[in-house]
């Protein structure tokens, strides 16, 4: 099964709410895939700067990553911790840099989402328990992606829960199961793209991102994957000021929509959505198969 | 007229009492509300009872429906009113994917869209759909009838073994062994009962009528792969 949930915010008085609203959607689709819960955010942007989430499985190790960073790219850097991840903020032009010297200074870390706005948390166990560890109740942004798994194709590990990222400001999460990630891996591979985990998921976000990098919009990659991968798929991607939705042509794995002059919402179920303002008097509807939706601010 | 709130009082409840309904029971008028999108509301009912859900449903809303009507104001999740027996099944918004799938009989009415799917394997339930169908609608559909308004997806029937699929739009492909056919005086007269019962404002003439051509039924070698 998986779960999926997401909102993007066309009222900015909601913004302050985003973290509330994305949680109690996505603690909704607990019963859809209790092992692992992922969400992600997209905050306030700040002029010149960027954002690495970072993921340890001992928070121990964040101590004094901020100093010895700062050192190292001779610049000011800031690290929230929360829990298993860590937020370091830090000027954008460092981002490159910076996750070089993360490989040097923690090579047990692994980089969860990089770019101005987006954080990207998740972690094993229930939504509810994991929107918890990191206060996703209490974050703001101008829209979100959460998903919600019930592993099949690879171990409920930290690294195979949902959302992937697929560049810069950018995610993707999926309800279904691809039949060829094996030999798209090998292809990827010979492409130079490394994929770290046996994740079916992992390697359409690598796919997704390796299209991009070929100068393809994510609407052209996400039309290319229509050809390319094969199985079933309910696809939620988000970018920087972005959010788009798009299913395989047969359409098994469920999707329903909503859209209101406030926002627009995405949940695997209605259920998901009961409780949004507004919903009685929303436009409620099921995506078409093989058809790629984009909204933008 | 019972009401029962569903939020409060729970699933379980629900069913327990209304599968409890005798033949004879006095209590024929019920109305759900703070349905919620919630999964299997009002199922495996068999009295001749009237049931409106206040607002949308999740999975298999009525299914395995026997002589009740179930009335959904608004829209309905994946499996509305599946294997359906008997009794009268009417969604007031969309229904999503496999609406009426495997139904023996009684009346199942859309009044949007239904999704992919719809009347998959159809076994005598007659389906009216006043919006559009997705695609893989009447997929090995074996009886009854699939009337559609408005368009039918792609592979419209596929395999279809001897259900009556009526659409009055486009149907944008036919599945394997799905064929146009003649439509006669005795399917005219069907559907325009079927359309009466509904409460469809539609002529019957409008409709073009397709079926199986029945090529699939015995081994042949250019079916073979």
């Amino acid at each position: 099964m998986c779960g999926i949930v997401g909102l993007f915010l066309k009222d900015k008085s909601l913004e302050p709410k985003l973290g509330e609203m994305l949680t109690d959607m996505l603690i909704t689709m607990s019963d859809r895939g209790p092992d692992s819960a992922g969400i992600a955010v997209y905050g306030t942007d700040r002029d010149g700067f960027a954002k690495l989430t970072v993921q340890a499985d001992d928070p121990a190790r964040f101590a004094g990553l901020d100093d010895e960073l700062s050192q190292v790219l001779g610049c000011d850097v800031t690290l929230r911790a929360k829990d298993t991840h860590a937020v370091i903020d830090l000027p954008e032009d460092k981002l490159a840099p910076a996750r070089e010297a993360l490989k040097e200074l923690r090579p047990e870390a692994r980089v969860m989402s990089a770019g101005e706005v987006i954080e990207i948390y998740k972690e094993v166990g229930l939504p509810g328990d994991v929107a918890k560890r990191f206060d996703i109740p209490h974050l703001q942004g101008t829209h979100g992606i959460g998903h919600t798994r019930m592993a099949t194709e690879s171990a409920v590990t930290t690294l195979g829960a949902h959302p992937f990222s697929t560049g810069p400001d950018q995610c993707l999460v999926h309800n279904g199961s691809l039949s060829n990630h094996n030999s798209l891996r090998r292809k990827l591979a010979r492409e130079g793209v490394r994929v770290e985990t046996e994740n079916d998921t992992e390697v359409a976000a690598a796919y997704l991102t390796w299209k991009m990098q070929q100068g393809h919009s994510l609407g052209e990659a996400l039309e290319s994957g229509l050809e390319d991968l094969d199985g079933f798929y309910t696809f939620v991607v988000g970018t920087k000021d972005g959010f788009g939705v798009l299913r395989d042509p047969i359409a098994c794995k469920p999707a329903v929509m909503a859209e209101t002059d406030q926002y627009v919402a995405f949940g695997s179920e209605y259920r998901a959505l009961v409780n949004l303002p507004g919903i009685e008097d929303a436009r409620v509807w099921e995506p078409e198969p093989a058809t790629v939706y984009f909204w933008k601010h | 007229m019972q009401t029962f709130d569903l939020e409060a009082q729970g699933l379980r409840a629900l069913n327990e009492t209304l599968q409890a309904q005798s033949q004879q029971t006095n209590e024929t008028a019920w109305e759900i509300v703070n349905p919620r999108g919630s999964h299997a509301i009002a199922v495996g009912l068999d009295a001749p009872i009237e049931v409106t859900v206040k607002g949308s449903t999740g999975y298999y809303c009525a299914g395995m429906n026997k002589q009740a009507t179930v009335h959904v104001k608004g829209s309905a999740g994946p499996g509305v009113a599946e294997n359906m027996m008997s009794g009268t099944v009417i969604v007031e918004g969309d229904a999503s994917q496999y609406a009426g799938a495997t139904g023996h009989g009684g009346l199942l009415v859309i009044k949007g869209n239904a999704s992919s799917r719809c009347g998959i394997s159809m076994k005598g339930i007659d389906i009216v759909v006043q919006g559009n169908v997705g695609h893989m609608s009447a997929f090995m559909a074996q009886k009854g009838n699939l009337v559609v308004c408005g368009d039918a997806g792609d592979a419209l029937g596929d395999s279809i073994y001897e259900a009556r699929l009526f659409v009055r739009g486009q149907v944008k492909s036919l599945g394997a062994d799905c064929i146009e056919k003649e439509m006669r005086p005795e399917h005219l007269e069907t559907l325009r009962d079927l359309l009466e019962r509904s409460g469809v404002d539609a002529r019957p003439e409008e409709f073009r009528r397709y079926g199986s051509a029945r090529q699939l039924y015995t081994f042949d070698i250019d079916n073979a792969y």
